[in-house]
């Protein structure tokens, strides 16, 4: 009984991982090709960047319902505690969301108003990504609790930690949008984003230093994770692979390569992901809500993971089915 | 500024406010998913190029709301947290696992599909690209099914256990909880209530062009189209509204009795109010206009039988009288006059004057609307007349909300009334502005509007009509179809 159960909520912590790095990368490139509209050229650029994601960023963006649904759902105590702990990001974040996913539609609407939706598109993709940065970097720097509830203060959530950490998915995301473009796009469009690569990618290698050697330094059971004789064989892959990454990433921009910087982008979040789960395993909310605390009971466990097991892999199919009827390089304008 | 005003009371006006804004769009994608789905099965069986034109008429309506039913949707989805974290963590592993199922066997599919159903016509070719509508369609019903059986579970709790830590757990099976007592009666509700919302709208549309002569047959089609589907549904709207209403007094008297505005208990037979100021200080009805024993008759199918009253119940328990007892004239009158227009089409289609009475199409576009406020009103009944629980009988609204303070949720009240107020209002005019352009013959599909963009080209840009797609000989067949006058003798 008790095995049975320890296992299904390290499943559920996985999943929920799963979906979380699905949703970042997936919205990440999106939410990257927003916070870049404004360097994009009016006219013919621009149709084309919106048009690379036109067609996916709905089903890409459901995986946050799914992040943040299934935390309610698998940790509801976790849910309980954080969304009020960063009531003010989770707010900003869902506001910037709503601009952001309404432009989609609405900039093709009326040509009067086009300025002022790619205006609205660009802004609320900057909120969210650095939004989500930061609830990232207050879950991690630790969130006060007593008696199953939130116990902190206003802006507790507002340091310069969750700061880097902000700007660190900014950028991070900046790369991952403009990798996208590099394979959806040619010609002008294709050679700016080969530019914003290039930069994206040394402000991204710059903050994830930054805020991995703050990690060590944020509390003091983090250095252990990463410095303690026991755990430095586990744990330096990890940065040693990330660097590899961002030397080959950079290698093949220079080469003009079209898909791969992408795949490497991913990657990359993927070493950062790791990272996160070094740290924090196995809490949810340090520094001592564990999973196993927050998690909801067995029953409910079981019962969704038969609907999760069923229905993920359809899910993963229909995408993937999605991405490929869409596949080939976005063009600008109606063909007549 | 918000000092003075008390946290419970923001947090639940910012719940209201959000979610009453995201259900006017699932009101309409419902609806409007299942009869584009229609509209393509039409226009696959006869050919007729008339339904397709609707198809792209009304896709590009759909796109649009559809886009801010997912972004206030997403913000429900973290309102829980945010303004009701007790509830969270005290319902989260009943709520949470029926909330988790709506993602993965609903939004999923809708949002997979949605692109393909958006852009993809001349991609994938017309059975695959069918297959994606209804996908859609489909997904959009399946999220109404489990957000409904969690709002039911609030309404009409069963099937759970109650924790050592105070949490609702589930019991030995997940059947009772999610056919719980109301919600057959309220998925049958509000799902008759998509359809008719997006019936009137699109007949409202079809009136205004008919009025204007600017639709053709196109205009006839929809209007023909939709007072069909009033005239058919309206009457079973108002048949499961009585059988919900009966279903409620089982469960929730006090819901009913502030409905009814009863104050006093009847104890042989209950008059129905039809007007009057109810008066929760006074306990007592103002200016009631009232038929003896009529409430009970409708009720209990018995003109003696004895009904209770909002007095039988404790102040503290008893849910605010005026804005349920309003709400729910709203809604019901709002169905009678469904029905009435339903029943004047029927009269001018026996005459053979359906595309002729100008005062019955000015009534359809009046009505146009209907359907959005019918469906808010009817929320509003059924939330506010369950208060001050959230988990009927078990958990207090009062007890249910985040550890926040009233200006932090006054100042993201006025975030949301703000962004909302911006973003909807742009919205539901570019759809209006959609809806006052008439339908084209060879309408222009989204992904090849002259204004708008060609979103996304094949694996060869140029002459992607030429089956470029996986499925060239569907793409062929789509060409040859859409180019194909041959059709457009036979409906005049
Ligand atoms: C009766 C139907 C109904 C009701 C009562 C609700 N919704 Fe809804 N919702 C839908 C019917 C729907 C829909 C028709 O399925 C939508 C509209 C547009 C869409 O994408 O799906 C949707 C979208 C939608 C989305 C976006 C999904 C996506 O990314 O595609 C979320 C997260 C929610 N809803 C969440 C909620 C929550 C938390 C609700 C309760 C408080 C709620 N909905 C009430
Ligand atoms: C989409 C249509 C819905 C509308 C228009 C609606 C409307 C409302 C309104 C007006 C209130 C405020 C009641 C008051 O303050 O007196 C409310 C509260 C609430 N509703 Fe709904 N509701 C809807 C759907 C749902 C669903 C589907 C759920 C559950 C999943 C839900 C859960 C709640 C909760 C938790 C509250 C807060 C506590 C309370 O005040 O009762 N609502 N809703
Ligand atoms: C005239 C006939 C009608 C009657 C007698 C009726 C009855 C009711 C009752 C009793 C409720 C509250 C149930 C509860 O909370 O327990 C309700 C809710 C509701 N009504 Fe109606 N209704 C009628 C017409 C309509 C129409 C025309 C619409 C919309 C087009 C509509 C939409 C709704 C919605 C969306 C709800 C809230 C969800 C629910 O509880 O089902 N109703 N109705």
């Amino acid at each position: 009984m008790m095995g049975i159960s320890i296992d299904l909520t390290i499943v559920w912590a996985f999943i929920i991982a799963f979906a979380v790095f699905a949703y970042v990368v997936m919205d990440g490139f999106d939410l990257g090709i927003g916070i870049l509209f404004p360097t994009i050229e009016v006219g013919t650029e621009r149709n084309r960047a919106m048009n690379a994601i036109a067609p996916v960023w709905d089903g890409n963006e459901t995986w946050l319902v799914m992040g943040g649904g299934g935390l309610l759902a698998a940790f509801p105590l976790a849910y309980a505690i954080l969304l009020p702990a960063t009531y003010p990001l989770i707010i900003a974040m869902l506001l910037g969301l709503v601009f952001r996913g309404v432009a989609f539609e609405f900039r093709w609407r009326e040509d009067r108003h086009r300025a002022f939706w790619d205006f609205a598109f660009a802004g609320g993709s900057l909120v969210a990504a650095l939004s989500q940065g930061m609830i990232l970097g207050a879950i991690l720097q630790g969130v006060t609790v007593v008696d199953r509830a939130y116990a902190g203060s206003w802006f507790d959530w507002l340091t310069p930690y969750t700061l880097l950490t902000g700007l660190g998915t900014v950028a991070g995301y900046a790369l991952l949008g403009s990798c996208w473009l590099i394979w959806k796009t040619e010609g002008k469009c294709q050679e700016h984003a080969y530019r914003m690569a290039w930069k994206a990618a040394f402000a991204t290698f710059a903050l994830m230093a930054a805020v991995s050697l703050y990690n060590v330094v944020l509390r003091p059971e983090y250095a252990d994770r990463w410095l303690h004789p026991k755990q430095i064989a586990f744990a330096a892959p990890i940065p040693i692979i990330t660097a590899f990454l961002g030397i080959w990433l950079l290698r093949t921009l220079k080469q003009k390569r079209e898909v791969l910087p992408f795949w490497i982008g991913i990657g990359l979040f993927a070493m950062g992901m790791v990272g996160v789960g070094v740290t924090i395993f196995p809490n949810v909310i340090p520094p001592s809500l564990s999973i196993w605390d927050a998690a909801a009971p067995e029953r409910s466990q079981i019962f969704m993971l038969v609907g999760a097991g069923i229905t993920l892999p359809l899910i993963l199919g229909y995408t993937f089915w999605a991405y490929w009827v869409f596949r080939g390089k976005a063009i600008d304008q109606a063909y007549h | 500024m918000f000092d003075g005003l008390d946290a419970i009371f923001l947090a639940r006006a910012q719940f209201a406010f959000t979610v009453s804004f995201h259900f006017i769009f699932p009101a309409f994608s419902i609806g409007l998913a299942s009869y584009l789905a229609v509209l393509e099965g039409l226009w696959l069986k006869t050919g007729k190029e008339r339904y397709l034109d609707l198809f792209h008429y009304w896709i590009k309506i759909f796109a649009v709301a559809f886009g801010m039913g997912v972004v206030s949707g997403i913000v429900m989805s973290y309102q829980f947290g945010t303004n009701w974290s007790v509830f969270s963590d005290k319902a989260g592993p009943v709520i949470g696992p029926l909330m988790a199922y709506e993602v993965l066997t609903a939004f999923f599919l809708e949002a997979g599909f949605l692109g393909v159903m958006l852009f993809g016509m001349e991609k994938v070719g017309r059975k695959l690209h069918y297959f994606a509508t209804l996908m859609v369609a489909l997904g959009t019903f399946i999220s109404a099914f489990w957000i409904l059986s969690v709002n039911s579970w609030m309404q009409t709790p069963q099937g759970h256990i109650i924790g050592a830590n105070g949490q609702f757990l589930p019991g030995e099976s997940w059947w009772p909880i999610i056919f719980n007592p109301s919600f057959p009666y309220r998925l049958i509700h509000t799902g008759i209530a998509a359809y008719l919302t997006t019936a009137l709208a699109v007949g409202g549309v079809g009136a205004w062009h008919l009025l204007k002569g600017t639709g053709g047959k196109h205009a006839r089609t929809m209007f023909n189209m939709a007072m069909g589907m009033v005239l058919v549904v309206a009457p079973i709207q108002i048949f499961a509204g009585d059988e919900h209403g009966l279903n409620t007094l089982e469960h929730q008297p006090a819901k009913v009795a502030a409905m009814e505005g009863h104050f006093d208990a009847h104890p042989d037979g209950a008059p129905l109010i039809l007007f009057g100021v109810p008066d929760s200080e006074e306990e007592t009805v103002h200016y009631a206009v009232e038929i003896p024993k009529l409430s009970s008759l409708i009720l209990k199918h018995d003109l003696d039988a004895p009904l209770g009253g909002l007095k039988d119940y404790a102040k503290e328990d008893r849910p605010p009288v005026g804005p349920v007892f309003w709400a729910f004239r709203i809604m019901v009158g709002l169905g009678f006059g469904m029905l009435a227009l339903g029943l004047w089409t029927a009269l001018a289609r026996v005459r053979g004057k359906l595309y002729d009475w100008k005062w019955m199409h000015r009534l359809a576009v009046v009505m146009g609307p209907s359907g959005f406020v019918a469906v808010i009103a009817g929320w509003f009944t059924t939330e506010v007349g369950r208060q001050p629980y959230t988990v009927y009988g078990l958990l207090r609204t009062a007890d249910s909300a985040s550890p926040l303070d009233a200006p932090a949720l006054g100042a993201s009240l006025l975030a949301f009334v703000v962004v909302y107020f911006t973003a909807f209002a742009f919205g539901t005019f570019y759809i209006l502005k959609l809806m006052a352009s008439p339908p084209q013959s060879h309408e222009e599909p989204l992904e090849r509007e002259e204004t708008g963009p060609m979103r996304v080209a094949g694996i060869t840009p140029g002459p992607a009509r030429q089956g470029s797609g996986p499925f060239p000989a569907a793409d062929e067949i789509i060409r040859g179809n859409r180019s194909g006058s041959t059709n457009e003798g036979e409906d005049k």
